[in-house]
């Protein structure tokens, strides 16, 4: 910690930001965004995603510039340059995915942000972690290599870390999206004790419910502003549920009527079968029943998912990244196999069938990681436009690839969907974000496609580009042989185009919300995690 | 972005090409002087040696065999995105394995019929010796460039094992296979001493590059070679183009072997190991993955060894010196592509 307020008091502020504004093409990030933290305060910070918090932490670690504001640490103007100098000046960030290396130990984790010309002082470096690990109260051994160990404590190796220079300002970007209820428990524990020692803790989440539980202060976040407190005088005087949903109505900016929403709320969530088959009787195209997935390492995968879309019905699912929706995708798509559970599309079961099985029965899917594997971006136009269909007599004959046809196939989809590109041979890398999601639309929306899944349909886009194609999946909706499935972490989207909304989290349909008026704090409250208990 | 005439595209693909080769040999000059050595006599024992003389050019141009056949299997398994870097494990044991089996079957059999089934063979036994890479790369993601080198070695040990036990020549005095007569190995061009199996690897070349591009199976490799996990989203069976990508590029590797030992040596001794693959691979990535490139490639590369291997014993130049010359050759096309590279972001902002 650098610059010692003399004889500040417990409360002051540690971290003022003043009229911080950030523009990124097409989107103001951050809108004079005005906040101070103090010490011996845990502040939180909500947002949906997109609301600005992620460019906030990037300013303040030194990763982002602001385009204008100032910001002033311990009651001096500061410019932060790089992420070093916000170490230096005691504003440690801990990000939501651990950045450690696993195979080095504790202790050489914690000494690699030294300079490369000064040789390892292990003595020193063990006196810190030793100061450290009984502030925070964790026992790690230094040498254990950082691989082995758990999540949690991968976590308190990141506080360490970002504590290492000094004891100011420690922000926490979703620290319990990867955490086990006990790891979050003992994260409580650990905020707890920095607090009380001096620390200024800003922890941010988009979960309300542990906002409310952890936080001494809330700050709301919407679009890049500030658009609302709730103080501590407020937060020791509310109920629970009080500080709910007026943060709700912070959140998702639909206030005034927050009873009225949550009995639609419990309503639509504690009974979604009864709702279906109050539906004209129609049956569902696509049944997911039980669909449970293995995953990866700090993958969140399927924990016994329910889903039915019914013909012409775009079903919107929400929730917070991370929460299942990839393997979601994956499994309709039939990309990963689920462990148990079973899917049937029109009545036929189809969880044996790989892609490309699926896919001659109608299913498709567009991906959200169109360069990453969606598309072979080196490649051509005109080949992407084929991958999914690589031997199928329409464009091979005897194993040998009539180029004319696949040619004329791609400027066919060209012209019908208004790519804009130098030439159907012309590699996939040069288009632009907009017109790459146009040539999966066109490669998927084929005549015959039964199930699509569309995953984040505009991420990534700039506006005119998304508003395309927002109005490109509404203007397929109500189709009567498809069933469509988008899955979003913009909630507007899917308030937008869907028939229905279900919220995920941690693996599972948290609730299922009819799009109406009213629907928007309804999901806002099942994914903040207070459900419809 | 602007669009250049095809003519200057095509010029500006040529000097990036040529351009590392004339600086290796102005290095090459420079590394020759301060031997000691005379560099113009040097490079004109080379051409002299490797291209002009009617012998030379015979040696080179039968050299090439080889070399394009493992060359073709390279191009395959690169642009499937396979770093195979097993190709002289793969080659030897093959080529022990036809060695052993030819001047058996050459009493039994039509010569054609023999040369039939020995290609076949090594092809089998090239492709075998990649399966183990291939499954591991497929099933677990096992990085292929360490499992591949490291089987090449255990390829390259079990080959001398059968050399000198099993398929031991008793009548000689040194570990050798039995030797193939002379009227048995594959037919002379006209009174040359180049053999057709020159002519088999140019078509090989030639029908695997434009297998990759012309084909389905060609396609489904190069999906799998730009990003795997595309090929797993257009729903191709990755398993089993992993491992088909690698039998074809170690099937060819092991026809190289058959080609030289069918071809030229007619034996095989222990320890002998021409480590072909070692050079071939540079040479590929220098055509980047096109057959026509390598043809050439692979065709200098011969003249450099054969003119190379005279020129030094004349001017007492170790003959290692073609291969500093070759590695002279990537560092300097690495070093215009990143030039290039950045010269072309430069332009665009």
């Amino acid at each position: 910690m650098e610059p010692d307020p003399v004889g500040a008091p417990d409360g002051d502020a540690a971290l003022t930001l003043h009229d911080i504004t950030r523009r990124f093409p097409g989107v103001l990030a951050n809108d004079r965004v005005s906040l101070s933290f103090r010490r011996g305060e845990i502040h939180a910070l909500l947002g949906e995603n997109g609301a600005g918090k992620s460019t906030l932490i990037g300013i303040v670690s030194g990763m982002v510039r602001p385009d204008s504001g100032s910001i002033e640490v311990a009651g001096r103007p500061v410019r932060i340059t790089s992420p070093s100098a916000a170490l230096r000046l005691g504003i440690g960030t801990v990000y939501q995915h651990v950045l450690l290396v696993p195979s080095l130990s504790v202790l050489e984790n914690l000494m690699l942000g030294n300079p490369w010309w000064r040789t390892l002082d292990r003595a020193a470096t063990s006196e810190r972690f030793a100061d450290l690990a009984e502030l925070l109260s964790v026992r790690l051994s230094p040498d254990a290599p950082v691989g082995r160990l758990s999540l949690g404590e991968q976590q308190q190796v990141e506080i360490m870390r970002a504590l290492w220079h000094g004891e100011l300002v420690l922000f926490l970007d979703e620290p319990t999206s990867m955490l086990t209820p006990q790891g979050v428990e003992d994260l409580g524990v650990v905020m707890r004790r920095l607090r009380d020692h001096g620390v200024a803790i800003v922890f941010i989440t988009h979960k309300l419910k542990e906002a409310s539980d952890l936080a001494d202060r809330i700050s709301v976040l919407r679009q890049g502003r500030v658009v609302g407190e709730v103080t501590p005088g407020e937060l020791s005087t509310m109920s629970p549920d009080a500080i709910i949903e007026r943060v709700v109505a912070m959140m998702f900016g639909d206030d005034g009527k927050a009873g009225d929403l949550r009995a639609t709320l419990v309503g639509d969530a504690a009974a979604p079968q009864s709702r279906q088959s109050a539906e004209a009787g129609v049956e569902p195209l696509l049944v997911l029943r039980g669909g449970r997935t293995a995953g990866q390492r700090g993958e969140c995968a399927l924990d016994g998912t329910d889903l039915e879309v019914r013909p012409g019905e775009i079903m919107g699912v929400a929730g917070v990244d991370g929460n299942g929706q990839k393997h979601l995708a994956e499994v309709l798509a039939g990309q990963r196999m689920m462990t148990t559970g079973s899917i049937s599309l029109a009545g036929r079961d189809i969880g044996h069938l790989g892609v490309a099985g699926r896919r001659r029965l109608g299913v498709r899917y567009i991906t959200d990681e169109r360069l990453g594997e969606g598309t072979a971006p080196r490649h051509s136009l005109a080949i992407n436009l084929v991958i999914k269909e690589i031997g199928s007599p329409q464009f091979w004959k005897g194993g040998i690839t009539l180029w004319r046809r696949i040619h004329d196939h791609a400027r066919n989809l060209i012209r019908t969907y208004s790519i804009v590109a130098p030439s159907e041979r012309a590699p996939l890398a040069g288009l632009s974000g907009g017109n790459i999601q146009k040539v999966l639309l066109a490669r998927e929306w084929t005549g015959d496609a039964r199930l699509l899944v569309v995953s984040k349909p505009t991420y990534g886009l700039d506006l005119q580009n998304t508003r395309r194609a927002r109005d490109w999946i509404k203007s397929i909706r109500g189709n009567r042989d498809t069933a469509i499935v988008v899955i979003s972490n913009e909630l507007e989207e899917l308030i937008d185009v869907s028939h229905r909304i279900a919220v995920m989290e941690r693996g599972r349909i948290a609730g299922i919300v009819k799009n109406r008026s009213g629907a928007r704090t309804a999901i806002g409250r099942l994914m903040a995690g207070v459900g419809a208990a | 972005m602007l669009r250049r005439h095809p003519l200057v595209s095509s010029l500006h693909g040529m000097v990036s090409v040529l351009l590392p080769v004339v600086l290796a040999l102005a290095v090459g000059a420079v590394l020759l002087l301060a031997l000691g050595k005379d560099p113009l006599a040097y490079y004109g024992y080379v051409v002299k040696r490797g291209l002009l003389s009617p012998t030379g050019l015979e040696a080179s141009l039968t050299r090439t065999a080889p070399l394009l056949l493992i060359a073709a299997g390279l191009i395959v398994a690169f642009r499937s995105g396979l770093w195979n870097l097993g190709v002289d494990g793969q080659l030897l044991l093959a080529a022990v394995v036809t060695a052993a089996l030819a001047p058996v079957l050459a009493d039994r059999m039509p010569s054609l019929l023999m040369v039939a089934v020995c290609f076949a063979v090594a092809m089998a036994v090239g492709a075998a010796w990649s399966l183990i890479p291939a499954l591991l790369k497929a099933q677990f993601g096992v990085n292929e460039i360490i499992s591949t080198l490291m089987m090449s070695f255990l390829g390259v040990s079990f080959a001398n094992v059968l050399i000198k036990i099993p398929f031991n020549d008793p009548l000689t005095t040194v570990p050798q296979t039995a030797t193939l007569a002379v009227e048995d190995r594959l037919m002379r061009l006209a009174d040359t001493t180049i053999h057709w199996g020159v002519l088999l690897a140019l078509a090989v070349v030639i029908a695997v590059h434009h297998a990759m591009t012309m084909t389905a199976l060609g396609m489904r490799l190069q999906i799998v070679g730009a990003n795997m996990r595309t090929a797993v989203h257009a729903g191709l069976r990755l398993r089993l183009l992993v491992v088909v990508a690698f039998a074809i590029s170690a099937g060819l590797a092991g026809l190289a072997g058959a080609v030289d030992v069918l071809g030229v040596h007619g034996t095989i001794r222990a320890d002998w190991n021409p480590a072909y693959g070692i050079v071939v691979i540079p040479l590929v990535f220098l055509a980047r993955f096109n057959g026509y490139a390598v043809i050439a490639f692979v065709f200098v590369f011969a003249v450099l060894v054969i003119g190379g291997e005279s020129a030094a014993r004349r001017l007492d130049v170790p003959t290692y010196f073609v291969l500093v010359l070759v590695g002279l050759v990537m560092l300097f096309l690495a070093v215009t592509e990143f030039l290039d590279h950045r010269r072309r972001q430069t332009a665009r902002n």
